[in-house]
């Protein structure tokens, strides 16, 4: 390969631009500052060091809560750099977005966001070692190869490991990253090769590693007791028997700082009782002889029935708000040979990480010090500034693995909890939650209600759809990620389409749950399709592999509050490839099954994954219009994430795992509200998927010539269609309100 | 109160209430960070541990019933053999997402096998079914279960 001079300067903030989400990325590309003094490693920038014996050690930039982003991002780097991944070394970078770029884990946005950035950081690192390796040598750079962490001389047969002149190297002038030459991918070595999760041997053998096992010396550990009313405050507590209680260090009040309207976790800090003690389970102990009264407030009257009851009179009117209309839908509808009508709900949901929510913290000398399993820790440290009055500056971040994250750890209540109770406790203290704390104290996935009507002509096109969607949110805007876009399919794909919205107030606090928005909106769009299709007399695959020959009208413009799931352009050619490939690996169509076993079918673009499954799965009827015994007993996925898969073994990982996540969701999960406040609480009344519930899942990618993105999130989307779409098949029941539990009059045993 | 109990071969007198459940003497007293706090109610397994042999849930275990019965937890089972065999195998396959419920897990497999050394599926749901992972590894846990008692696995990737 050849070099590109360069006269940057290490101290310059260099700027990069992105070729996969077309931002301009900047950062400064400068030695990593930590650890380098206590090494005889040379810090060749921020995210490499090199040792004397070879061994490259590389900072792995973003959270890590199961997506093995830790292990992929440096993968990246790796490649470019041209070392062998065995050499390797991977470790958590340090909170600072001015050296490493964007720190935070949703969206699944990691890949897409460093894939360019992370490739020339590499090869920035492996120019500077070319250079210092052609002054050795004294010949020229072009004459120069590298490969496996050596830079050789073919000509003169000389040869000088990275280590060796790491330390020149290092010295460097930083090249420009806009101009340093990148690998011809057919020559990666570590990108598309599976490499195992780096924290792998910790987790079998137990180590230390989560935010739940950070020990900081002189620590206490706090429980920390809310009002099950979301801005509720205590009125009254018997602080001083709880005082009494062995190993009790502390008992206080924490007065709430949360601003009215607002409706996520990461405003203020919550009203409540925080209890100190030597170990956490004292402070447990003591905090069950805690008796709070609270000051609820204007939500402690809000239940799931009076969202009920709220919605079905909604959906009996006009929607409030339009999102979108295209064509002229009353006349389509009276022209159509065919009418096909629905209604469909989906409840809120918990994230439910198996690490329940916990951070540490350390406030010393005007200083606070954080230790956090979290996903977002520029929130984290904003929201500390804010509620706190601490400058940013005198703010650290420690990013800390974490025990599952599915959006929940996007927000900043435990931070902001940790870093106030310390500072009240005057010594380091853990805050650790309960299980019922986590499941009652979460931002839920809200849920949603939509009234479908649906025309379909003499040929069994469908050319006219509606969808009424009753949501939640306050003073007509939307509650946090209650939002529907614009460009939800079908729309674009149906000449004659409207969608409109209402909204049910509301009063516990909503966020981002794996797959937002898309999650639920895969399930009743899918599912409705799936009626349409079986209405217009045609096979499902036939019918959606027509309605994806064509768009029938111009692309909307994005529309929708922040965050909002609104892709930036919906490519149906490869939804139709995902679509065709898993009908062929399931042989849709080609398999005779036995009577009560069937497929089903759903496909889904979310954040910018395209994604299709078929489900088989063995039901049931029961009575009049039930589901009795569901069993899954394989789903077939395949998706198309791009032109490479940085670590093929994480990604069939995440993709079994965001599969049948989608299984969970719609067994059984459900989060009641009643009284203003959360009734499940812990694992029986909120369960998760277990083992004798998890079919296989057959995975298969589609590798286009498109720049990679990201897989935590995409393959959820249209697992529970695809199951709810089986069970049709098989049953004759269609699946309209989840979880499968509560299906109609029969309910489902499950 | 004192207790005096044996974990991991070595023995351990602690002064703790006796309702305390054994996974925060374990946690946070013996400072042996690998057994998990999941539910605190017995109903996810991230806390498994062996306590005499016998397959247990941690977090519902109050310290006052451990008495001399030998606590072997998930920093130990790689000495033994079955153990040594699961981690391996876990490690193979590259199991854990987040990998918090991961040494429950493979504490409940180790015991597992030391019962069925070759479990079918139905074993396999029978036994771990107990243990909930919510990254929902169940298809490379099943296979781990299978590789490590040697029986034929198809490596996906």
């Amino acid at each position: 390969m050849t070099h590109h001079s360069t006269s940057a300067s290490r101290r310059t903030f260099l700027k990069a631009s992105a070729v996969g989400g077309g931002l301009l990325l900047s950062f400064r590309l400068a030695p990593l500052g930590s650890a380098e003094a206590n090494t005889p490693d040379a810090a060749i920038n921020a995210f490499i060091r090199i040792s004397p014996d070879n061994i490259v050690t590389i900072a792995a930039k973003n959270p890590e809560i199961g997506q093995g982003i830790k292990t992929s991002l440096p993968m990246i780097i790796a490649d470019e750099l041209d070392v062998d991944w065995k050499n390797v070394r991977v470790e958590m970078a340090n909170f600072d977005p001015d050296r490493f770029g964007v720190q935070s884990a949703g969206g699944s946005t990691s890949i897409p966001r460093n894939w360019d950035m992370l490739r020339r950081v590499g090869a920035a690192g492996r120019q500077m070692l070319v250079a210092t390796a052609a002054k050795t040598l004294r010949v020229p750079e072009s004459e120069l190869t590298t490969n496996s962490g050596v830079v050789t001389h073919a000509a003169s047969g000389r040869a000088v490991t990275y280590g060796q002149i790491a330390s020149a190297a290092a010295k460097m002038p930083v090249p420009d990253l806009k101009a340093v030459a990148l690998k011809d991918p057919k020559d990666f070595k570590v990108i598309g090769h599976s490499a195992k999760d780096v924290d792998g041997p910790k987790i079998v053998t137990g180590q230390p590693l989560y935010g739940i096992d950070v020990a900081v010396p002189g620590m206490l550990y706090a429980t920390f007791e809310k009002c099950p009313v979301w801005r509720g405050e205590v009125a009254r507590a018997n602080l001083d028997d709880v005082r009494t209680m062995p190993g009790v260090r502390n008992a206080f009040v924490v007065k709430g700082t949360i601003p009215e309207g607002e409706m996520t976790l990461s405003g203020g800090i919550s009203g409540g009782v925080a209890i100190v003690a030597d170990t956490w389970y004292q402070a447990l102990a003591a905090r069950r002889k805690l008796r709070v009264e609270w000051t609820t407030g204007p939500h402690a009257s809000q239940s799931s029935k009076g969202y009920a009851a709220q919605a079905a009179a909604l959906a009996k009117q006009k929607p409030v708000m339009s999102i979108r209309k295209d064509g002229d839908v009353e006349a389509a509808f009276k022209g159509a040979a065919k009418i096909v009508e629905a209604s469909y709900s989906y409840p809120f949901l918990a994230h439910a990480c198996m690490e329940p929510m916990n951070s540490t913290a350390r406030f010393q000398d005007g200083k606070m010090e954080v230790w956090s399993p979290t996903q977002n820790p520029g929130n984290g440290r904003a929201l500390i500034a804010k509620t706190m009055g601490i400058a940013e500056k005198d703010i650290t971040i420690n990013m800390v693995r974490a025990g599952g994250g599915f959006g929940r750890r996007s927000s900043a209540d435990p931070i902001i909890e940790a870093a106030w109770i310390a500072r009240e406790a005057g010594a380091p203290v853990k805050v650790l939650w309960t299980r019922e704390d986590d499941i009652r104290h979460d931002c839920y996935r809200p849920g949603g209600f939509h009234t479908f009507k649906a025309g379909i002509d003499a040929q069994g096109k469908l050319i006219a759809l509606t969808d009424h969607f009753v949501s939640f949110g306050n003073d007509g805007k939307y509650a946090p990620l209650a939002n529907m876009g614009a460009s939800v399919f079908p729309a674009d794909f149906v000449p004659n389409l409207e969608f409109g919205a209402s909204l049910i107030p509301l009063g516990t606090p909503t966020g981002p749950l794996r797959a937002p928005g898309s999650n639920a909106l895969a399930f009743v769009f899918q599912s409705f399709l799936d009626e349409v299709a079986h209405a217009s007399g045609q096979d499902p695959l036939a019918f959606h592999l027509n309605l994806l020959a064509e768009r029938r009208v111009q692309a909307a413009a994005p529309q929708g509050q922040p965050g909002a799931p609104t892709p930036p352009s919906f490519n149906f050619e490869r939804m139709r490839a995902a679509v065709h490939l898993v009908a062929e690996k399931a042989g849709w169509g080609k398999r005779t099954l036995p009577a009560g076993t069937a497929l089903g079918l759903a496909y889904y673009f979310s954040h910018q994954g395209y994604v299709a499954h078929v489900a088989e799965v063995t039901a049931a009827k029961k009575g009049e219009n039930g589901i009795g015994q569901v069993k899954v007993n394989k789903i077939w996925v395949a998706a198309d994430v791009g032109a490479h898969i940085v670590n093929p073994s994480g990604a069939i990982n995440q993709v079994q795992g965001a599969t049948l996540d989608g299984i969970g969701n719609l067994l059984a999960q459900e989060i009641t509200i009643a009284n203003g406040g959360v009734v499940e609480g812990n694992f029986d009344t909120f369960p998760l998927l277990r083992m004798n519930q998890a079919p296989p899942v057959e995975v298969h990618f589609i590798k286009s010539g498109n720049n990679p993105t990201g897989l935590g999130e995409p393959a959820l989307p249209p697992t529970l269609p695809a199951v709810a779409n089986a069970i049709f098949a098989a049953t004759g029941v269609r699946v309209r309100d989840v979880p499968l539990n509560k299906v109609s009059k029969g309910g489902a045993a499950v | 109160m004192a207790f005096t109990l044996t974990v991991n071969g070595t023995s351990h007198t602690v002064d703790v209430d006796e309702a305390t459940p054994l996974l925060w003497v374990l946690r946070d007293v013996l400072d042996l960070k690998g057994s998990k706090y999941g539910c605190g109610s017995g109903l996810c397994g991230a806390c498994t541990v062996h306590v005499n042999g016998v397959a247990v849930r941690s977090c519902v275990t109050p310290i006052a019933s451990v008495g001399d019965s030998k606590v072997t937890t998930i920093e130990a089972i790689g000495a033994t053999e079955i153990g040594k065999k699961v981690q391996d195998a876990w490690i193979e396959l590259d199991v854990a997402q987040c990998g918090y419920c991961q040494a429950g897990q493979i504490m409940s497999a180790t015991k597992l096998l030391e019962q069925t050394p070759k479990p079918t599926d139905a074993d396999i749901d029978a036994h771990m079914t107990g243990n909930i992972c919510r990254c929902a590894t169940y298809n490379r846990i099943r296979a781990a279960i299978k590789l490590a008692s040697g029986q034929p696995v198809v490596k996906e990737a």
